[in-house]
């Protein structure tokens, strides 16, 4: 039975190296780590694109290039630089993770009405607080879908850290394939998915309280019908 | 009192967009530039807080050069209100309307307290300040707009096409609510808008911009509409001026006949009070259409009289009661005289200079 693997609970011990919680873990690690890499790098970068406008063009050519770029071979070249290791695995996967999270960014701080920077401008912000005051809490829904994004591509490519001679939850994709334990894949496989599905979930958790109710429609219910104020007769003033 | 001396603006490209622009705009007033679009106004308006940096020429505001202070600081110390607010909409009302004190260090909690007040100030209902711009109808955001410009009680404000994005009504409104803030508060304003009717309504000043960012002239409404110094300022000015004009004459300044005066053969009738019922004559009682009081102005008189039966207009005192009439011709005699001596008072300083 293809579930066995999965279901025996010997494989879910805590201690046991090869057990899930520890695979989890470390898959958990190399996906934290590459998105937060990932994030430092090109959080900035499309913040500063996306609020002085210039370098606009690059950026997202840059982008695209990152992203048709195939991980595994990503990956290859890194091992052939620096060898066996959390770094080349590391580095393959930031180089997934940036184009998301910068493209998003950046298309999200552009995205803030021009009106609205213009009102922060005139109020007496300097352009950092434009930027961080306002630019990213509006951008914010758009920004946390960017980096979504990443963390469900880091999360499902982070399995070639197995390839790399690291843990991980690649390990049972590749031993079970190698060793045609095709419940150890599915298992692995399966167990995948449910991770992925799980941080998305915290993400998406995430984006609610980091959300304003003002930005993302929670706080437009209620819209007054009349465009006259409550509380102040018709005709009076 | 926020001077422009010799401003110009220039592009790049090599568009003008203002051109040597000198320009007082007295303290505790109403300046309106009015003008059609691309004319320079908004430029000028936006060169004022440094939102746009003139090219050549100085502007001061109480003597000061605006660009003796960093840009952030200075326009903390003046009110800024755009076209459709421009409100930010991830901050609940109360936390836009803190905005600036709490950028000059106030604590959010004092700024917040403060910010309440001020809503009620501009007409708003305190419990709206929890909720987000996109709950608030247009009006209520530019309000909310307004409340925002003076929190930090900035003696001047700027206004950008404040009113032009919500309808007639709303804008009437609004309009009224200003005059009436501006009553209390005394700001400096400067307000840009394209509506000829809002700046005469508006301005205790009025610049009016022509094409290629020349000052065609800058004058009292009252003096806009009497005079226009040209063919441009008089198609702006539009239909009608002569009439809207004495809506800034004051009514009391016709002489009144008294109140038992028969004309053309009607008599005011009276209850006993001496409140007019209406005027008596050979077709009956037909009624006044109307009566005028205390401060009424010379448009409002006007139209009393054209209404009439008689041709007159009935004043009447606070309790009511008719204390006198305006007849026909000796309106027509006031507004003949004021509009010689108005159009003299002008010619005389070109020809002494």
């Amino acid at each position: 039975m293809t579930l066995d693997y999965l279901l025996d609970a010997a494989n879910w011990s805590l201690t046991s190296p090869d057990g899930f919680p520890q695979r989890i873990l470390e898959h958990l690690g190399y996906t934290f780590l590459a998105l937060v890499i990932a994030a430092v790098i090109a959080f900035p970068i499309g913040l500063l694109i996306g609020h002085t406008g210039r370098g606009a063009l690059v950026a997202i050519n840059l982008g695209n290039a990152g992203r048709a770029l195939p991980t595994l071979g990503v990956l290859m070249l890194a091992l052939a630089l620096v060898g066996i290791g959390l770094v080349p695995v590391t580095f393959a996967l930031v180089v997934l993770a940036i184009p998301p999270i910068l493209a998003t960014t950046y298309a999200g701080i552009q995205s803030v009405a021009d009106e609205t920077v213009d009102a922060a401008r005139g109020v007496g912000m300097t352009e950092a607080q434009i930027a961080w005051r306002v630019e990213v809490p509006i951008a914010m829904p758009i920004i946390i879908g960017g980096l979504r994004n990443a963390s469900l591509q880091v999360v499902s490519t982070a399995t070639i850290a197995a390839y790399a001679g690291l843990g991980g939850l690649g390990r049972y994709l590749f031993d079970g394939l190698a060793t045609l334990q095709y419940d150890k894949v599915v298992a692995g496989a399966i167990v995948l998915a449910v991770l992925a599905v799980a941080i998305d979930l915290a993400l998406a958790g995430a984006q609610r309280l980091l959300v304003s109710p003002g930005v993302d429609g929670r706080g437009a219910g209620n819209r007054p019908t009349t465009a006259r104020p409550a509380g102040r007769p018709a005709g009076a003033g | 009192m926020i001077e422009f001396e010799g401003v110009t603006k220039r592009y790049p490209d090599g568009t003008v967009a203002v051109e040597d622009l000198s320009l007082k705009v007295e303290t505790g007033q109403i300046t309106v530039f009015v003008g059609p679009s691309g004319c320079g106004k908004t430029t000028a308006l936006r060169m004022i807080n440094r939102m746009i940096e003139p090219t050549s020429g100085r502007i001061l505001i109480d003597g000061d050069d605006v660009t003796s202070r960093p840009e952030a600081l200075l326009r903390r110390d003046i009110g800024y209100v755009i076209q459709a607010a421009g409100l930010f909409p991830h901050r609940t009302v109360l936390d836009n309307v803190a905005t600036v004190p709490v950028l000059q260090g106030v604590s959010r909690r004092e700024a917040r307290a403060s910010a309440r007040g001020l809503l009620e100030r501009v007409g708003l209902p305190a419990n709206l300040g929890e909720r987000y711009p996109a709950q608030l109808s247009g009006g209520q955001q530019q309000r909310v707009g307004v409340a925002r410009a003076l929190a930090a009680d900035p003696p001047v404000l700027l206004m950008d096409e404040p009113f032009s994005a919500v309808d007639p009504v709303v804008r009437d409104d609004l309009q009224q609510e200003l005059l009436r803030l501006q009553g209390e508060l005394g700001k400096t304003i400067v307000l840009v808008t394209h509506d000829i009717d809002e700046a005469i309504r508006l301005g205790d000043k009025v610049a009016v911009f022509a094409n290629g960012a020349r000052l065609a002239q800058y004058a009292p409404p009252a003096d806009l509409l009497a005079a226009p110094a040209d063919d441009f300022v008089s198609s702006l000015v539009g239909r009608d001026r002569g009439f809207r004009g004495l809506s800034f004459t004051d009514g009391s300044q016709v002489a009144l006949k008294p109140v038992d005066h028969t004309v053309d053969g009607l008599t005011l009738e009276v209850d006993r009070d001496g409140r007019p019922l209406g005027w008596r004559g050979p077709d009956g009682l037909l009624p006044t259409e109307g009566t005028f009081g205390d401060g009424a102005n010379l448009r409002t008189v006007t139209d009393l009289v054209i209404l009439s039966p008689a041709g007159a207009a009935v004043r009447v005192d606070a309790e009511g009661r008719a204390d006198g009439l305006v007849l026909l011709e000796d309106l027509a005699g006031s507004v003949r005289s004021q509009q010689r001596e108005r159009l003299a008072a002008l010619a005389t300083p070109e020809e002494a200079g």
